[in-house]
């Protein structure tokens, strides 16, 4: 699954597109894996850009999840911005706004995570 | 098939404070705005138009579920019901209400696990002590009786398991072996959830409801996620352990051994079943609470159905019934 990286100053933005269900979970999985090693106190921040997220189902929530397990120990900061209404909806129902924080925008985002 | 919910609470029964029965008597004069009734049919009409969470309650009761087959009233003298939480003992009440202390009946047991939820409301049913009643508790675990015969006596209970009057079996079955049970089709699936726990599929005159409840999904292994899919195919209702959000079932309560509505919803649409029973509801929750879970996990489905037929979502409460 491309993930289209970029980066932002010390924010990686990885931007998943389409559908993530339990079809092609493991593939966004193994797209996410390689950025969460900068992900840690001192290096890049991780923000998923989701603005060309149509759906995401519980099996890609697990992979925002893992990401959060993994990075955060290590002092790692990961949020989301831009969800369509349809999956901020979804991270709403599912509480994963209590998990990342939420922003409108990219712009938004990166704002926040560089003044942690 | 007619199933009634005697117990949809999880881990621990509760009950109503006075202070939130006073809050709820309070919104419900606040709606009535001065409104005059004439009778108490009446008022209770007018209750019944308020929110669910206003006037009534989703109730305390631990897992206590029953599969009606024939009313009793229509001379039937069986009955199936699922777990054995502390909603059994308005169930027992309720038999001895219709068909009297004397009438021996047989009572069909499936046990999803042995949970002190799901066993504390054997020592208070009425059924048990009574001659000439005949009690099968099926399950798959090799403890069963044991856990019950634990529970049934000192230091725990005054009256020693012997002294029951009924006459009491234990069926031992095996996950992934269908058994054919008063008329049932019964299917035990294997759960995760500590010290194990099982779903029951039940068929009968081509309908089908799940029993599965105390059940954590991974969602990290397709095969596993794929065989509860085949276990809830067609059913017309899944009677599903959403006692978390997802976010808890998958981070702070993870391997705490049960599930969420979201899951549960996922799992149905894949499944193709028609409705979906929240359950096992958790005791911290209120009224309020419950009723926004309902609201949100039918929105939920609306917005994850695409092209699906409509997944029916309801959350489950003490007193409720619904023929499938």
């Amino acid at each position: 699954m491309d993930l289209r990286p970029r980066r932002i100053g010390d924010v990686i933005v990885l931007g998943p597109a389409g559908r993530v269900d339990h079809l092609n979970a493991d593939d966004f999985r193994e797209a996410v894996e390689p950025h969460l090693a900068q992900c840690e106190a001192g290096g890049a921040s991780l923000l998923f850009d989701l603005s060309g997220l149509e759906y995401i189902s519980s099996s890609g929530l697990r992979v925002l999840m893992i990401a959060a397990k993994l990075s955060k120990p290590r002092g790692g900061r990961i949020a989301v911005a831009a969800p369509r209404p349809v999956v901020a909806e979804v991270l709403e129902i599912s509480r994963f706004n209590l998990v990342f924080p939420v922003h409108a925008s990219v712009a938004d985002a990166v704002q926040s995570l560089a003044s942690e | 098939m007619l199933i009634r919910f005697w117990g949809t609470r999880g881990s621990l029964p509760i009950a109503l404070t006075a202070p939130q029965v006073q809050a709820k008597v309070a919104q419900a004069l606040l709606a009535a705005s001065g409104r005059q009734f004439q009778d108490l049919a009446a008022a209770s009409a007018f209750a019944a138009s308020l929110p669910f969470a206003v006037t009534r309650t989703f109730g305390g009761h631990s897992s206590c579920v029953e599969i009606e087959l024939k009313p009793a009233d229509g001379g039937s003298h069986e009955y199936v019901i699922c777990d054995l939480g502390s909603g059994v003992r308005p169930f027992g009440s309720s038999v001895i209400a219709h068909q009297g202390v004397t009438t021996p009946n047989v009572y069909h047991v499936f046990m999803s696990h042995l949970h002190w939820d799901h066993i504390m409301g054997f020592p208070l049913f009425t059924p048990a002590y009574i001659a000439g009643n005949l009690i099968r508790i099926y399950g798959c675990h090799q403890n069963l009786e044991a856990a019950f015969r634990a529970q049934h006596g000192a230091p725990s209970f005054p009256v020693d398991f012997s002294q029951l009057a009924a006459r009491i079996e234990f069926v031992a079955l095996t996950p992934g072996e269908e058994v054919t049970v008063a008329g049932l089709k019964v299917l035990p699936k294997e759960q995760l959830h500590a010290g194990g726990s099982y779903g029951y599929r039940f068929e009968h005159a081509g309908k089908v409801c799940v029993y599965s409840t105390d059940s954590e999904h991974k969602l990290d292994d397709a095969e596993v996620t794929d065989a509860f899919i085949e276990f809830f195919r067609d059913a017309d209702l899944v009677i599903f352990d959403a006692m978390y959000s997802f976010a808890e079932a998958i981070s702070v309560k993870e391997d705490w051994g049960h599930s969420s509505n979201v899951v549960g919803v996922e799992l149905c649409q894949l499944a193709n079943a028609r409705r979906l029973a929240l359950f096992h509801h958790e005791p911290i929750h209120d009224d309020t609470r419950i009723a926004n879970i309902e609201a949100e996990t039918r929105r939920f489905e609306e917005i994850t159905r695409v092209d699906a037929a409509p997944l029916d979502v309801f959350a489950a409460y003490d007193g409720f019934e619904i023929r499938l």
